[in-house]
């Protein structure tokens, strides 16, 4: 084994060998070749990222809704800052002189010889007279780059808003390639979309000397790369259908989403309150949003997709008649008494003799007797199970319209709203304790239900299209020429038959004819709408108005859903809204004024 | 009630016992290589700080908020973790070498499955807390043990194929893990072991046919092939003219030039063809870093710029300026020799690797003076692995070698590769202080 021990000389030699090598290496590039300490010198190179311009965001017809502004940073390099005068600073920048002092000290502390912005966002006033005295200031200039401008102030909900983006999204793989400082979306279209709008970064390759500070391109830019604008959107949205919305909105509280039926696109999102959307691209910005986030009236709530605890009301019972014809409970022809049993009628009417007599007067009794046929079909002897089994078909049919299920909009935070379900009732009441008479006021759009002001639009929009809808969007291609997505071209088929929407029309039509909805009517100009009023009650204060409709008849263009808050019965301020909304759509002109100054007066607020 | 007495005299004896245990392995201390480990611990530590250091910006050393400080709390640590290595009965780590060495692949198979891909890489296990642990580097002491403990028992035949394949199973294994983990790094220190095997009896062949391999491989990037290819049969030639005996061995002599000469022309296909290509980028930023500073040559072109501007004598503490900026990518792991070379020159740099030189010089008569296979097989083991990360990580720092991501020992910032060769060498220490009682056995 002797001979063994000695290959601990073979082991020793070889790392003196890679010693002595790895010595003379080093004493090769340290001592002998002088090009490294030449390079060192002046051949410091340094990555500068190029940001691109984000996608602009145009209305259906090409109006901009979304457009990149300049905004001009003041920026100091605090080693080359000579002779301040800071009190001339102090008036310059109308900043209290502590803040001045605060401002310079945290550039130094950032870095002494690197630039740092001093003051952001600069208005365009203070930044054309900072200007004009910036040569009296070394150390100082103007850094330019863009911001989100909105040329219109509407649609602030669904367009959202960018702001730098957060320590805990930097984390996240998701937004891997983001640094901080980025500004990324943050809601709406603008978070929705980010992946497009972003577009790609590019980077300039700069000298820099050993102190960091920059001289010039790295052979003339050879390896640089340029920044890849953003894609551009096409937005589904009618801008002057918009804020025609919003101007008959302002003051009152709650949604309009108005939606084109046979392609799904949506044409009008108001969510009221709203805000000016460039409350969230200036120097103001977290001040603003933090305002707006305390503010009683809930202005940040985007209410079209989130208000989703609202019962819907009467316009549930269109619902309820198509189910029960699907099933083939009633016919046209159906008629029950108006009885005043469980659920009563507050006014007297005519005799609910067939289905649309019934809808045009909304008859409680009807269709409390038309739900309980539907849920009661004896599959089962015992009626508690009765029940249960046919709220189950029920459940399954009435969400085939998209109730109680997220339809799938091209925005975050989409709520799916609530539909009654039999474990819902086994869980309050136990498994065999509940029947139609726990569960009866369902019938009639109140109990266990919440729907989004979208997905009201979106049921206008399936019984326009006589039996389908296509998932409601907001955004119509990608790039000025492009298509939807392709979620947003397919057909999703209710459970109930296309022949049966019919009947449902024609009560719909008599509504406005001259039923509940005859606020809403355009017959003068020549155009049959039809819809359905309602009222969503509010356990905290005054009733909700709904109403929903689509015009015309029978080429349906527009579909829309009108809910205002504590407003009362549906007839007085949301079919006028919606029959003015219809009638700017279809004619690019309102032609019932003293509707529109009875909309815009509030009165119907004050009704009791 | 005959129970009692016995317990208590066990308590009596254990108690001083354990002092002379521990008095023992104070007394027999290999102290040249402590102290080693030491000064090459605290000049890491300093040059963690210089890499990190700004003039504008001048936080303390001991800042939690910059690397420098969180090493100092890694450092404490790992003192802790010697003192513990110390304590613990010195014959654990060759009687439970199988058992640690199959509850690490566990744990390098469980980090396959459950770790979350960081950097591509799915070798961090999550301990909650922030807390996170590498298993690929616990891998290198436990095959150390398992390896020495398979190569010390008394059956073993060395020239049996099938006690050389399970050898080689026991080597093969974590590094086969931890490539699926996407560590290649990690895993080709694993090639260190041959080293360690060579010293214990197995064939210098695979010793030289590897080193000429990876010699040729190398030269093949850095030479043109024509002056390559006259070299070697000029080299060969001079062979055989200074010993007349290899003129018998003619036909041998035509094959192995064959051979060569087919490696050097095989290097470009496997460049090309069979590496992925970030690896690829890093063959090729070995062979000419100038065509594309600013691509996949960055690394190298500016940790030799930092440590060429060093010049002999270097620019003093915390006086680099290339290692600032982020010229110098993750300066302070795996390219902390670049601080080294910029702020301590020539001088610095070679004082350095003699440091390295007498530990790993050092490590080896220690493993020479061990009574036992398993001691001694061990010791080789460290240094084998030792060495190998420090002539990669120098190397890949000074354009010798690809860029290939593993720490300088002892040296670089971060927790687990600090842990992992404290373990690595304290185990060695333990045992050697203890070598007088194998013999008293
Ligand atoms: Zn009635």
């Amino acid at each position: 084994m002797k001979y063994l021990e000695n290959r601990k000389y073979v082991i020793q030699g070889i790392f003196l060998v890679v010693g002595v090598l790895f010595a003379l290496r080093l004493f090769y590039i340290q001592v002998v070749d002088s090009s490294y300490k030449q390079a060192a010198e002046t051949n410091a190179i340094k990555p500068v990222i190029q940001y691109p311009f984000r996608g602009l965001i145009y209305d259906r017809n090409g109006k901009l809704l979304v457009q990149n502004t300049p905004v001009y940073d003041l920026m100091v390099i605090p080693k080359e800052v000579k002779d301040l005068d800071t009190l001339r600073l102090m008036e310059l920048v109308n900043l209290p002189l502590e803040d001045v002092r605060e401002r310079l000290k945290k550039a130094r502390a950032f870095s002494y010889v690197q630039p740092s912005a001093f003051y952001q966002k600069l208005s365009t006033e203070d930044f054309a007279r900072i200007q004009d005295n910036l040569i009296d200031f070394p150390g100082f200039y103007i850094n330019a780059r863009t911001a989100r401008g909105y040329p219109h102030q509407s649609l602030a909900h669904a367009l959202g808003y960018i702001a730098e983006i957060s320590p805990k999204q930097l984390e996240d793989p998701t937004y891997k390639g983001y640094r901080p400082g980025d500004y990324i979306g943050k809601s709406g279209i603008e978070l929705e979309y980010e992946k497009y709008l972003m577009g790609k970064r590019g980077v300039k390759y700069k000298m820099v000397n050993v102190r960091g500070v920059e001289k010039g391109s790295f052979k003339d830019g050879a390896y640089d790369t340029l920044s890849v604008a953003g894609e551009n959107l096409v937005s589904t949205i009618d801008l002057d259908l918009q804020q025609y919305g919003e101007y008959l909105m302002n003051g009152a509280k709650g949604s309009v989403v108005a939606i084109e039926p046979s392609t799904g696109e949506v044409l009008a999102y108001v969510s009221s309150p709203f805000y000016d959307p460039n409350l969230f691209t200036g120097k103001e910005y977290g001040k603003n949003y933090m305002a707006l986030l305390n503010e009683p009236n809930k202005t940040l709530f985007n209410r079209p997709i989130m208000a989703s605890s609202n019962p819907p009301g009467s316009i549930f019972k269109l619902a309820q008649a198509l189910i029960a014809l699907q099933e083939g409970i009633i016919t046209p022809n159906t008629g029950y008494p108006c009885n005043q049993s469980l659920v009563k009628c507050s006014h007297a009417h005519q005799a609910p003799t067939d289905l649309s007599i019934a809808i045009k007067t909304s008859c409680n009794p009807y269709f409390y007797q038309v739900f309980r046929a539907v849920l009661n079909q004896g599959k089962s002897k015992n009626t508690f199970k009765d029940t249960a089994i046919g709220l189950a078909d029920w459940r399954e049919q009435i969400t085939s319209f998209g109730f109680g299920t997220k339809l799938g909009i091209d925005l975050p935070n989409e709520k799916q709203g609530i539909i009654a379900s039999p474990d819902m009732y086994n869980k309050v009441y136990g498994e065999n304790r509940w029947k139609f008479s726990t569960i009866y006021s369902l019938s009639i759009g109140q109990g266990e239900l919440g729907v989004t002001p979208l997905q009201m639009a979106n049921f206008m929009a399936t019984i326009a299209n006589r039996g389908y809808y296509i998932t409601p969007h907001i955004i119509r291609s990608i790039g000025e020429k492009g298509k939807p997505l392709p979620e947003y071209q397919k057909r999703h088929y209710t459970t109930v038959e296309s022949r049966h929407f019919t009947p449902v029309v024609e009560g719909m039509a008599a509504v406005v004819e001259s039923g509940t909805g005859r606020n809403a009517n355009l017959d003068k100009i020549g155009i049959k709408v039809c819809g359905k009023t309602g009222t969503a009650e509010n356990p905290q204060g005054k009733d909700h108005a709904v109403f929903v409709a689509f015009a015309p008849k029978d080429d349906p263009k527009i579909a829309i859903a009108v809910y205002v808050e504590n407003a009362g019965f549906g007839a007085q301020s949301a079919a006028p809204i919606a029959g003015l909304m219809i009638e700017k759509y279809l004619t690019d002109s309102v032609s019932r004024k003293p509707m529109e100054q009875w909309v815009l007066s509030r009165k119907y607020l004050e009704i009791k | 009630m005959g129970v009692e007495p016995k317990v208590l005299r066990n308590k009596v004896v254990a108690a001083p016992k354990s002092r002379r245990t521990s008095n023992r392995v104070l007394q027999y201390m290999d102290w040249p290589t402590v102290l080693l480990y030491f000064l090459l611990v605290a000049l890491g530590w300093m040059n963690i700080y210089a890499a990190v250091y700004s003039p504008d910006n001048v936080v303390n050393i001991l800042s939690f908020d910059i690397n420098s400080g969180k090493q100092l709390v890694w450092i404490s640590a790992a003192v802790v973790l010697i003192v513990m290595l110390l304590v613990v009965d010195y014959k654990v780590y060759e009687h439970l070498a199988y058992p640690i060495y199959g509850s690490i692949i566990l744990l390098l198979l469980v980090t396959l499955v459950v770790a979350k891909p960081i950097a591509g890489s799915r070798s961090w296990l999550d301990l909650g807390g922030g807390i996170r642990l590498q298993p690929a580097e616990l891998a290198k002491f436990a095959t150390a043990l398992a390896a020495s403990k398979f190569l010390s028992s008394v059956n073993l035949r060395q020239q049996r194929f099938k006690d050389q394949m399970i050898l080689a199973g026991i080597t093969l294994l974590p590094p086969v893990i931890i490539i699926l983990q996407n560590e290649t790094g990690s895993a080709l220190v694993f090639a260190a072991f041959v080293l360690a095997y060579f010293r214990e009896g197995m064939s210098p062949l695979l010793l030289i046919v590897g080193g000429t391999a990876a010699a040729i491989f190398i030269l093949t990037l850095l030479v043109p092939k024509l002056y390559l290819i006259i070299a070697i049969t000029l080299l060969m030639g001079l062979a055989t003219w200074l010993d007349y005996r290899l003129l018998k061995r003619f036909k041998t002599m035509i094959l192995l030039w064959v051979a060569v000469v087919g490696m050097v022309f095989s290097v470009d296909f496997f460049v090309n063809n069979i590496l992925q290509p970030h690896q690829q980028n890093r063959i090729k930023a070995l062979i000419n870093p100038e065509a594309d500073p600013l691509g996949y040559g960055w690394n190298v072109t500016q940790s030799k710029i930092a440590i060429g501007s060093g010049g002999f004598w270097g620019k003093g503490f915390l006086e680099g300026t290339q290692t600032k900026f982020d010229f110098v990518p993750e300066q302070s792991t795996d390219f902390i020799f670049c601080t080294i070379g910029e702020e301590h020159g020539w001088i610095g740099s070679t004082v350095l690797i003699g440091l390295f030189m007498l530990l790993l010089i050092r490590i080896v008569s220690i493993a020479e003076r061990q009574k036992s296979v398993f001691a001694r097989t061990y010791g080789y083991c460290v240094v084998s692995i030792i060495f190998f990360h420090f002539l990669v990580n120098v190397g890949m720092t000074i354009g010798l070698a690809p860029v290939v991501g593993i720490p300088l020992p002892f040296f670089s910032y971060g927790g687990s590769s600090l842990w992992s060769f404290t373990i690595l060498l304290f185990i060695l220490i333990a045992i050697d202080a203890n070598r007088s009682q194998d013999l008293a056995r």
